[in-house]
């Protein structure tokens, strides 16, 4: 077992881990945190997409140990406060942009970091941005929608 | 837990990291990025008795302008490459492959030197490391460095010629010559997919206008990156037109032995590298300043 100290959603957290946790496994049964969600666990769902210094990535393919000192927000950083939503999950609500929502965390953490650098997407920078992130239910039509809608040139009839 | 258990060391310094890897020899795998190495440890595919980290080691991840040359740390992430303005000013060929590798969560974490060393046939970096005659700098535990040219770096399916104690360091890229274009072209199933075939290309004119240089690497089409030396000798030294473009895809795509695989069989994996060769050609002839004739 080795100590890891990690800041997930600005909260300090000091655990011992083995090597081995997967920094999923370790938000989840470690910390309690399972907005995170493990899909595949070998880099090609997205649903375990957190960021790691601002920046997203596969917490499925990261040992949690190799976290130590680093800065994660998970989807529960998202939201401002319990009764508000963040604007891209008002959006994604809005237009439809789930359905049974298992693979929702990892969009959204794949896609608030894309659009901060890319205040105006057009439709298939969306599309490139989401390359990495599969969805089984919406056939990425209303999840684009939805990204159209946060960046304010989408309407959501 | 989904890897088996390995005992875990996270050097600070190259030098722990190479006496760590003579001491444990076979046992041991080192971990860069880990887009790779993960998948296959979360699968047990892989199960190695000891991992070193060498993300804690000072030193390896930095992109340097040296002359007319390019230093890139081994551990240098792929988005850092990708977002580089150095890279895309003095070595557009690297910047236009890099948007190609996996998805955007797997750049941030992914290493061009852990991509090389992992050695897939069907990734990108290796076709363009081999087009531009990139060279590899490993460290061994004896202390020495040595310098791979990229054509002896490759030996078979995920094999490299670096020998059990050493550690890639640095990647080192010539930067594009004058008068000289470029191009990288795919094709995978999905964005983000590992290409079926991909082609990494330069093109040099003369003052004359006629070809003084053509490279190219070609991914996904053998064991290993292959240049395609048929079409290149097609080129050099004669006036560029699609009809001589086209000649040399025939020539590069008849020159190699793909194989048949559950992505594609190998005809069509030399229907595509004749049609990517061509393409990239014709591009990298107009980045050149050449308008087709």
């Amino acid at each position: 077992m080795r100590k890891v100290t990690v800041t997930v959603n600005g909260r300090e957290y000091a655990r011992d881990v083995e090597p081995r946790l997967l920094l999923s496994d370790f938000l989840r049964h470690g910390l309690g945190l399972t907005g995170t969600h493990v899909g595949c666990e070998h880099g090609v769902c997205g649903a375990c997409t957190v960021l790691a210094g601002g920046r997203p990535i596969r917490s499925c393919l990261t040992f949690a140990i190799q976290m130590d000192g680093a800065e994660i927000t998970t989807v529960e950083g998202l939201a401002p406060s319990a009764t508000e939503l963040h604007p891209l999950q008002e959006a994604f609500r809005q237009a439809h942009g789930l359905q049974c929502g298992f693979c929702t965390p990892g969009f959204l953490m794949t896609l608030v970091p894309f659009l901060a650098e890319n205040p105006d997407p057009s439709e298939e920078q969306i599309r490139e941005a989401i390359g990495g992130n599969l969805c089984r239910c919406t056939g990425y039509q209303n999840i684009v929608k939805a990204v159209q809608l946060a960046a304010g040139k989408g309407r959501c009839e | 837990m989904k890897p088996a258990h390995f005992d875990y060391h996270d050097p600070a310094t190259l030098e722990e990291a190479l006496t760590l890897l003579r001491q444990h020899g076979d046992d041991a795998k080192l971990l860069a990025g880990g887009q790779s190495l993960i998948p296959m440890l979360n699968m047990r595919l892989a199960r190695p008795a000891v991992l070193i980290d060498l993300n804690r080691v000072a030193g390896l991840a930095y992109l340097r302008e040296e002359g007319d040359w390019l230093a890139i740390g081994a551990m240098t992430r792929h988005a850092e490459v990708e977002r580089s303005a150095l890279v895309a000013r003095r070595q557009p060929l690297l910047a236009e492959a890099m948007h190609h590798i996996g998805h955007v969560q797997i750049r941030n974490r992914g290493t061009i030197g852990g991509s090389l060393v992992h050695a897939d046939p069907s990734a990108e970096l290796p076709a363009v490391m081999l087009a531009l005659d990139a060279v590899l700098v490993a460290a061994g535990a004896d202390g020495l460095t040595r310098e791979i040219p990229a054509a002896e770096f490759f030996l078979m399916y995920f094999t490299t010629c670096l020998r059990p104690d050493e550690i890639l360091t640095e990647i080192r890229v010539p930067a594009l010559a004058p008068r000289t274009g470029w191009a990288f072209a795919e094709m995978a199933r999905r964005g983000g997919d590992f290409a079926l075939v991909g082609v990494a290309c330069t093109l040099s004119l003369a003052a004359d206008g006629t070809v003084a240089g053509a490279r190219l690497g070609l991914t996904g089409v053998g064991m290993t990156p292959v240049r395609a030396a048929s079409a290149e000798a097609l080129l050099i030294g004669c006036a560029p037109s699609d009809e001589r473009f086209a000649a040399a895809a025939v020539a590069g795509a008849g020159g190699i032995i793909p194989d048949d695989d559950i992505h594609a069989t190998a005809v069509y994996r030399q229907e595509l590298a004749q049609v990517l060769t061509e393409r990239a050609l014709r591009t990298a002839y107009a980045r050149a300043g050449g308008v087709t004739i």
